[in-house]
């Protein structure tokens, strides 16, 4: 927005307050893109809140099952945060790549974010499969549905985000680094940099403090 | 519209994006915030093991850290910054923390006094004899 303050142009200020406000037109196509995109996952992260209350309110809910502390392992937790946090640099790394045109870095950025992702999933299923595998599914109690609902979510959108990665590097790969890729890899980056948000959530609400109570 | 000369003044930024800088300078960006988040990530991982500090405040401590990694993610990874150029960008995610501060909040708060109110008949029996 530019205010520039006029005189003796009576006809760009009809009410003459002194104040004229200069439109410039619709903003560019990256803008409103990353905009909607934007906007988007605010509102995913709203539905996340609905978890996380879920998951607050039924913590304690345990059904003589077992407690969050009995089942919650830091060490795969902190392995799972490292490997997120590091995945979110390579992203922005790949982002800068794809900005000047690097086909190298791009790839080589993308490919160790995809990396860090999947061995983010592994450990992720293969707590839950040993968790089923012990009779602690999340029909278990109120306390497991919560818990499989709300970081099940957030495995299924990494998930998401590692088939839009691949799709990326393809896209790059087929049709270079045109500005309609462009657009889309920044809306992967935001995806990206948004989940890591909202596992900040889950590893400080659910794993250590609903493993210290 | 004017006839004068176009000034392309303060023109808006899409989120994620960042001011004109050199690819250097934005590196550094990411740097530092992998830093920072790192930092704050050791910490919520030792407070929530650690004997030394009183531990009711542990809980506090660990939503405090949360929430300071979620800013320094927003700022150096998501790049929302409160320049004049943002204004959008935050007016949105502001919107969209108030809702979430109400499922939240909200929640939390009418659960918690339902279960003040209304606890199971087991534990209501002893108090009426």
């Amino acid at each position: 927005m530019s205010m520039t303050a006029t005189v003796g142009r009576a006809h760009a200020d009809p009410h003459h307050i002194g104040l004229v406000v200069e439109h410039p037109g619709p903003a560019s196509k990256r803008i409103v893109t990353a905009y909607g995109f934007w906007v988007f996952l605010l509102s995913d992260i709203v539905m996340f809140s609905c978890f996380f209350a879920a998951y607050a309110v039924l913590s304690g809910q345990t059904a003589d099952g077992p407690k969050g502390s009995e089942i919650f392992e830091q060490r795969n937790v902190a392995i799972e945060t490292v490997c997120l946090l590091l995945s979110s640099f390579t992203c922005g790394m790949a982002s800068i790549a794809a900005d000047v045109r690097n086909r190298f870095w791009f790839y080589l950025g993308m490919a160790v974010t995809c990396v860090l992702g999947l061995i983010f999933l592994a450990i992720e299923f293969r707590e839950f499969a040993d968790l089923v595998a012990r009779g602690y599914g999340p029909s278990r109690s109120a306390f497991l549905t919560s818990f499989f609902s709300l970081v099940g979510c957030h495995g299924l959108h990494v998930s998401a985000g590692v088939l839009w990665l691949l799709t990326m590097m393809a896209q790059v790969f087929a049709k270079g680094f045109r500005a309609d890729v462009l657009r889309r890899m920044m809306c992967f980056a935001l995806f990206w940099h948004a989940l890591d948000i909202i596992w900040v959530g889950v590893f400080s609400v659910v794993y250590l403090l609903g493993g210290g109570a | 519209m004017s006839d004068q000369t176009h000034v392309p003044a303060g023109h808006d930024l899409a989120p994620g994006e960042e001011e004109q800088h050199s690819v250097g300078a934005r590196i550094l960006g990411y740097v530092v915030g992998l830093a920072l988040a790192l930092l704050l990530t050791a910490t919520s991982f030792f407070i929530a093991g650690t004997d030394l500090v009183w531990q009711p405040s542990i809980p506090v401590a660990l939503i405090v850290l949360a929430i300071a990694q979620m800013g320094v993610h927003l700022v150096f990874f998501l790049h929302i910054t409160t320049g004049p150029d943002n204004t959008n960008n935050v007016l949105a995610l502001a919107f969209g923390l108030l809702v979430v501060f109400l499922v939240v909040g909200g929640t939390v708060w009418i659960m918690a006094h339902l279960n003040q109110n209304m606890p199971p008949m087991d534990q209501i029996m002893p108090m009426r004899k």
